[in-house]
């Protein structure tokens, strides 16, 4: 099937193009030189804007945690439903949809393209169950590997080869894509009630700290050639001072990253980047935080930025739900999955008239604005932590509009308002920058390399959207681009128009992306590591891989490592 | 007036917020009858379900609604509303008059549950039984009723008043099981009798059972003995009262007025006056 859409604004900051108007063909699911004008079927997107389709790198979206999630939270189903169509099944829920309504909404904004960023490896069947039923876009999972047993050992004994060789038979046996380190360490700990304080601090039982874990990971990262870099959750996330733990965990990898490499990638950033002793004196440390980030190169975030709403906490950082837990008094799930990691869940609601929600929300739009280099930082809410996915135009509004920005700030607590550094930053991102903070900057860092570009061979992911930068003063008419934003004029996946001014055309089964590493010596499986298993797993070794065949529509990339 | 009789009987649930003096105010009846309304799985109009028939009355009752007919099965029933009135001559289904703010819903037979849902304000009036959860939150939910007033002059069925934040339910029958749980200020009075667990988990508002109650939770203590009790401005319980304070597991503040007379077997808490 050909098609062309013509006549855009075209934004493509991997191909260097900063709204210029041309055409974009497609055929065959894949961005072509040209087509049969003829022949294809044209898209009129004269006077729109023309992205590359949108690319999520941190949404909680399937798995046991997220269902866990649906199963506490009826009274987030009941406000809000979609109806079935001719084309779409029915579905419930906010903060935390059905997977169906997942999809729908990612296809409505224009996104074609979402990371899973935590399923525990036990889980991982169930992940890849609720992924298979996530359609419209296409999705890949990362495994949660920073408190798994065999690694911690590896790393005591210094050895960096083998846990290697166990991390590439973990992505291949989980159908993983990256490495996701949360709160190293501290899951470990919490199985015994306790956590760690700082990166220095030794993991009971095993004797290693979180910067050897952190280390040691980036090094088997390194080795494998992995797409993406360790995604790393910090310690002590959500408590005041932990910039300087976010400091220390970036610091930590300075040596491991070659050439403009970056080496680390911290998520949710604005969870780990609270200043203060309490949280009466909680301040924003995004200025420290930022200076860092613009004075090296080996280092990712995204924002995590919150969203005054009610929306549901979830987040494999077991200790730290439970504090949560303690300072909300609301419902609450925990749960330690066994030898790997944790897990919790707690409903939140965030309040403008809150002084620290206030000052959590300046610090996520601080951290964006105050990092200079938009390939460094993307949008995230870490859905839906911080507050919904679908919430995602509205921070758009405030990237390009100082009076978005002003009007928002208008309403929050009055302390928090004199002590935000928001007021004083003037910068208003334009269209190229918000095009790599929401696609093209998230992609490349993910390795994707047919995402997140309109150049000749990339994937034809496209989003258009209904206004039209030359005309309208984006940073004046905000709610105009954030309607744009909501609803995208069309979003074509994979050569094929699947939504239209929020109606959903058709439905497609996106893939599942994965890593296949080729390892030259693979983790032997010894009858050792199947004793355990029995031991220590509820599940059986023979049950616990995903096979191949467990994947609906299964995208491998394949990778050689150098071990 | 607003008339609305059911066409048939139905045999799927009808989901009827449309059905709203506020909703219904200034239309006629051409256009109330195009009005959506959900049979089951289909949308349907309103006209397809119900006769709507038009009564001039004086101007100031033109906000009204005459519900006749079997409507037990129709849930939602005057939801969201702020004000007119709506009244039901016989049985209607659940989440009647839920998160309304205004008005009044007066109703003849029986409801279902959670009549009253979420309230923000209004009245209330139901002559039969009510179910389960009179004036609770949804599922999962912690928001309960935050003012107005429900009276029921029957029985009512488990967990009435619910994580209650404001307001007043008067049940003039008895009271099933979890009256009150988790209530946080609002007042609730039981003229018959109590279910077991009463008020568990509150943390403030106040109860009072005049009729008989067969145990107190164990997470409550005994304050005094009171002679009377404010019910509403108006309206004073006459006693001798137990005055219980709870729950304690939860470091509550709430007041538990149970009726001495008609509860001997409580006698044994008078040692720890």
């Amino acid at each position: 099937m050909e098609l062309i859409v013509c006549n855009g604004y075209v934004y493509d900051p991997i191909n260097g193009i900063n709204g210029e108007k041309m055409d974009v063909a497609v055929k065959d699911g894949k961005i072509v030189e040209k087509v049969d004008e003829q022949r294809a079927k044209k898209i009129d997107a004269s006077g729109m804007i023309v992205m590359p389709g949108g690319v999520d790198i941190h949404t909680h979206i399937a798995g046991s945690e997220v269902n866990t999630g649906r199963l506490l939270r009826p009274e987030d189903h009941r406000k809000d439903y979609e109806a079935k169509t001719a084309t779409t099944r029915s579905g419930v829920g906010y903060s935390v949809p059905s997977t169906f309504v997942t999809g729908y909404r990612y296809a409505r904004m224009g996104y074609t393209t979402i990371m899973n960023p935590s399923m525990p490896p036990l889980e991982a069947k169930h992940t890849h169950e609720e992924l298979n039923d996530t359609p419209m876009v296409d999705k890949a999972s990362y495994p949660l590997l920073g408190d798994w047993w065999f690694v911690l050992e590896c790393l005591k004994q210094g050895d960096v080869k083998e846990c290697a060789r166990f991390v590439a038979w973990m992505i291949r046996t989980t159908k993983g894509y990256a490495i996701k380190i949360v709160n190293p360490g501290g899951l470990e700990a919490w199985g015994s009630g306790r956590n760690v304080d700082s990166i220095d601090d030794t993991v009971p039982r095993f004797g290693v700290t979180p910067r050897d874990i952190i280390r040691g990971l980036c090094k088997v990262n390194k080795l494998l050639n992995l797409p993406h870099t360790i995604h790393v959750h910090t310690n002590n996330l959500g408590r005041p001072g932990n910039y300087l733990t976010a400091l220390e965990t970036m610091k930590s990898v300075e040596d491991l990253s070659s050439g403009n490499r970056p080496a680390i990638h911290i998520t949710h950033c604005q969870f780990c980047a609270f200043k203060g002793e309490d949280w009466r004196s909680l301040s924003s440390g995004a200025e420290e935080i930022a200076r860092y980030v613009n004075a090296h190169s080996h280092v990712t975030m995204d924002m995590g930025q919150i969203i005054f709403t009610d929306t549901t906490t979830m987040t494999a950082d077991g200790p730290f739900q439970y504090t949560l837990f303690e300072l909300s008094g609301n419902k609450w799930v925990n749960h330690d999955v066994e030898t790997e990691t944790a897990s919790g869940i707690v409903p939140f609601t965030y309040r403008r008239k809150s002084y620290v929600n206030a000052i959590q929300w300046s610090i996520g739009l601080e951290l964006a604005l105050l990092i200079e280099d938009p390939w460094k930082i993307f949008m995230t809410t870490d859905h839906p932590n911080g507050g919904p996915f679908f919430c995602y135009p509205q921070i758009v509004s405030w990237f390009v509009s100082r009076k978005a920005r002003d009007a928002a700030i208008k309403r929050i607590n009055k302390r928090a308002r004199t002590r935000s550094l928001l007021p004083s930053i003037d910068r208003e991102l334009d269209l190229f920058e918000v095009a790599i903070l929401t696609r093209a900057g998230q992609a490349k860092c993910l390795g994707l390399s047919s995402k997140g570009h309109l150049g000749v061979g990339a994937d034809a992911d496209i989003a258009v959207y209904a206004v039209n930068p030359f005309e309208t003063d984006i940073s004046v008419h905000y709610q105009a681009l954030r309607r744009a934003f909501e609803n995208s004029f069309c979003t074509i996946k994979g050569g094929h128009v699947v939504a239209r001014d929020g109606e959903i055309l058709e439905h497609t089964e996106g893939a599942t992306m994965w890593i296949d590493v080729n390892v030259s010596e693979p983790f032997a499986v010894t009858e050792e590591i199947k004793k355990r298993f029995r031991e220590y797993w509820t599940v059986e070794y023979e049950n616990y891989p995903v096979t191949d065949s467990y994947l609906k529509s299964a995208k491998p990339m394949t990778v050689k490592a150098d071990v | 007036m607003i008339i609305l009789r059911p066409k048939v009987e139905f045999r799927y649930p009808v989901v009827a917020e449309c059905i709203n003096p506020g909703i219904f105010q200034g239309k006629a009846s051409e256009e109330i009858g195009k009005l959506k309304i959900w049979e089951g799985n289909k949308e349907k109009r309103l006209r397809d379900l119900f006769m709507i028939r038009e009564q001039r009355e004086n101007r100031q009752n033109s906000a009204k609604i005459v519900m006749d007919g079997n409507i037990s099965k129709v849930k939602r029933l005057g939801a969201y509303m702020k004000n007119g009135t709506i009244e039901i001559q016989g049985d209607v289904g659940m989440h009647l008059g839920e998160e309304m703010e205004g008005g009044e819903i007066d109703v003849n037979g029986n409801v279902g549950g959670w009549a009253g849902s979420m309230m923000k304000g209004g009245t209330i009036r139901i002559k039969g039984n009510a179910d389960g959860h009179l004036g609770g939150p949804y599922r999962g939910s912690n928001k309960g009723m935050q003012g107005g007033k429900i009276e029921v002059h029957g029985n009512v069925g488990n967990e009435a008043g619910s994580y209650m934040r404001k307001g007043m339910i008067k049940i003039y029958g008895d009271a099933g099981q979890f009256t009150g749980v988790r209530i946080s200020n609002g007042t609730i009075y039981v003229q018959g009798n109590c279910d077991e667990r009463v008020g568990g988990s509150m943390t403030g508002g106040k109860i009072i059972i005049d009729g008989h109650v067969r145990a107190i939770l164990p997470t409550f203590t005994i304050e005094s003995v009171r002679s009377k009790v404010k019910i509403e401005d108006d309206e004073v319980g006459k006693g001798p009262y137990y005055l219980f304070t709870g729950d304690l597991s939860e470091n509550g503040r709430g007041k538990l007025y149970v009726h001495k007379e008609k509860n001997i077997h409580l006698n044994h808490y008078e040692r720890f006056l």
